[in-house]
């Protein structure tokens, strides 16, 4: 199989800044915040970028939705070695209610679109923490998935997914064309060289319109509220078994 | 941290300290500690290779700062790691193994680097320097014999210029080179050399011809030279992930083709190296206020004493802005002296030395203001910011003693043309 490989790339908020909530509580502060590629899309990058290394796959294309900032995050895909970008704007209130779902059909019209043998995810974004993107576009496209892929391996017209699931390791094979998401030891991402960051200046991104690909933006959900976790309280001390039981059923809890 | 809401209400009401809600409202309009965010004013690009060099010195270098210090390693493989991803020629031409990149470009990367182990970036930096001067004052030869191995950090470099009897006044460095046949034979000892007895290429500066600074040439000594041995592994404050020793040089025979460039261009070679060495060192220290300073936060806004986080304390507050404000000036003056070199203006010179005299101090004192915030715990080995003050108390003495880079500058505003 030698085709062409859809990357996706999230930019999240980077994952050491402490999060806080607007004091209107519609969301987080992002503004002034430190983003950066979300840890799993930067290790699926990477296994696309392994897969054309070892001649598997011949072009690694690096997807971003996003407003302009979101070019920074396909730059830094661009430097670990993928060969070109598609940044699908998306901005203001249609950014903010921007979700797997509206993310899966652009995926999706992208793939036709590129023509591409294979869509590689990150099995979730450390923002949203979904894990309903790589699901919905496999869905959308009728194409097999294999998530939380810990081990891919293409052997002729099919891949080998070792998948990370409760009860410990799965391995399936899939046929092509199809969608894998990246668990945390699928890989450990490069760092970009420093002349690889500077080819990536002269690699092309293309700018396309989600109208372009026909996609609704409309979003099926509406967020209410957005609070920090409960502050943690004081416990209490309790003499005996019963007491304890008792304030458990007190409090609801059984 | 307390949801914001119920801090507005309170201070309508007058009963909350006002100081710790301006704080959190800069906090969280601004964006954390954004006014001294490196990244500022830097291109796309730039900010591509800081993030590589700051991800570096996060992932591989901090961690093990502290045992290189206190087991005095030399992080080969680290900085081998740092090699591929071209780090060990970054202002090198590319058409000998190095990154090619602009001298703003280097003083952003070894900024970032030094947040992460500031003696060992200092000597990356060194090495680069050593890589440069061979680059650009070398023949084709030269290049291609030592350039690429140098750049890739197979071999490893060192600059010798400092004797026992020549510190500040290098020029009357004492170390003969007499040429016998197509051999130089030389004798004489250099003293305080970062890499000594663990690099393999050394940049000599000897004595060829007559007194003074025109009777200096520029040799390339490879290790395992007869005659080439090294003093005892010297015992230091702080730089203890590289070693220090004396160089020596006892009838050590060195191959007329290892001189860079012509006889009594050596010590011409060995400043315009320095100039650049100069803008590293200051972008070192950089490193080392800006971590320096991210701690000194972190400390105030954790540790209580009279019932309130030191946070609240104005004093600490005026003292931590003072400290941003010198590192932010520090920075933009590095910066500046770096594009000036880039360019080759004819300030070039002058700004590189005010750069280190300027910077060198004033990130020290930021570093020592940052330990002094942390009260006892800033003295104990397990917090670093102890050892970023010991490790950038050199940047004031090396390089060019502070009190020289203060002669450069004096003679620049004193010549009578």
């Amino acid at each position: 199989m030698s085709g062409r490989v859809l990357v996706g790339v999230k930019r999240v908020i980077d994952y050491a800044v402490k999060i806080r909530v607007k004091p209107d509580h519609t969301g987080v502060v992002t503004d002034g915040v430190k983003h950066s590629m979300n840890p799993f899309c930067e290790i699926a990058v990477e296994e696309a970028v392994k897969l054309k290394e070892k001649k598997l796959i011949k072009e690694v294309v690096a997807v971003s939705c996003g407003p302009q900032q979101s070019q920074e995050t396909i730059r830094t895909a661009l430097a670990m070695g993928a060969d070109r970008g598609i940044h699908v704007e998306v901005s203001g209130k249609d950014y903010d209610s921007l979700g797997p779902l509206q993310v899966s059909k652009i995926l999706a019209a992208l793939a036709k679109k590129e023509e591409a043998q294979l869509i590689i995810l990150g099995k979730q974004a450390i923002d949203d923490d979904c894990n309903q993107t790589g699901q919905m576009t496999a869905a959308l496209l009728d194409w097999p998935q294999g998530t939380f892929a810990s081990e891919v391996s293409l052997e002729a017209e099919k891949i080998k997914v070792v998948r990370e699931i409760d009860g410990g390791l799965e391995t399936i094979k899939i046929n092509t064309p199809a969608v894998l998401t990246a668990d945390l030891r699928l890989n450990t991402p490069r760092y970009a060289t420093l002349p690889n960051i500077m080819k990536a200046k002269k690699k092309k991104i293309a700018n396309v319109k989600p109208a372009d690909l026909g996609v609704d933006l409309t979003s099926r959900l509406e967020v209410l509220r957005v609070d920090e976790p409960p502050q943690r309280e004081a416990g209490v001390k309790v003499e005996t078994v019963e007491d304890l039981v008792a304030k458990l059923k007190d409090t609801g809890k059984i | 941290m307390a949801a914001l809401g119920p801090l507005s209400r309170l201070a309508g009401l007058g009963c909350i300290n006002r100081s710790r809600l301006m704080l959190n409202r800069v906090l969280q309009k601004r964006g954390i500690a954004s006014c001294i965010d490196p990244s500022h004013g830097l291109t796309d690009e730039q900010k591509e290779f800081q993030k590589v060099a700051f991800d570096f010195a996060a992932n591989e270098m901090a961690p093990n700062m502290a045992e290189w210090d206190q087991k005095e390693i030399f992080p080969v493989e680290t900085m081998r790691k740092a090699a591929q991803l071209g780090f060990g020629g970054i202002y090198v031409r590319p058409d000998v193994g190095g990154s090619g990149l602009s001298r703003l470009d280097t003083s952003i990367i070894f900024e970032a680097l030094s947040t992460g182990c500031v003696s060992t970036t200092a000597y990356i930096s060194i090495h680069n320097m050593c890589a440069w001067m061979i680059d650009t004052f070398g023949n084709t030869n030269q290049r291609e014999k030592y350039c690429p191995d140098l750049c890739s950090m197979e071999r490893f470099a060192s600059y010798c210029l400092t004797e026992p009897g020549s510190g500040s006044d290098a020029a009357s460095l004492l170390t003969s080179a007499q040429q016998k046949g197509d051999h130089y034979v030389l004798n004489g000892s250099k003293a305080f050399i970062s890499g000594g007895g663990d690099t393999d290429v050394y940049v000599v500066m000897c004595r060829t011809g007559g007194k003074g600074s025109k009777g200096i040439s520029c040799l390339v000594v490879e290790k395992g030279t007869p005659g080439l041995s090294f003093g005892k592994k010297e015992k230091k404050v702080g730089w203890n992930s590289q070693p220090t020793r004396a160089v020596i040089f006892e009838d050590c025979a060195v191959p007329v083709t290892n001189r860079l460039g012509e006889e009594g261009q050596g010590f011409s070679i060995a400043m315009k190296g320095l100039n650049g060495g100069r803008i590293n060192i200051a972008s070192c220290s950089l490193g080392a206020a800006h971590a320096s300073v991210l701690l000194a936060r972190d400390h105030l806004l954790v540790r209580k004493q009279f019932g309130e986080t030191l946070a609240n304390s104005q004093f600490l507050q005026f003292k931590l802005a003072e400290m941003a404000t010198k590192l932010v000036a520090a920075r933009l003056l590095v910066r500046e002296a770096a594009t000036a070199l880039q360019e080759n203006r004819p300030d070039a010179v002058s700004i590189c030395s005010m750069a280190k005299l300027f910077v060198t101090d004033e990130c020290f004192n930021v570093c020592n203001q940052a330990l002094q915030m942390h009260g006892g715990y800033g003295y104990l080995k397990d917090y670093a910011v102890q050892q970023f003050v010991r490790d950038i108390r050199v940047h004031q003495i090396l390089e060019g003693t502070n009190e020289v880079m203060r002669m450069i500058i004096s003679r620049n505003l004193l010549t009578e043309l």
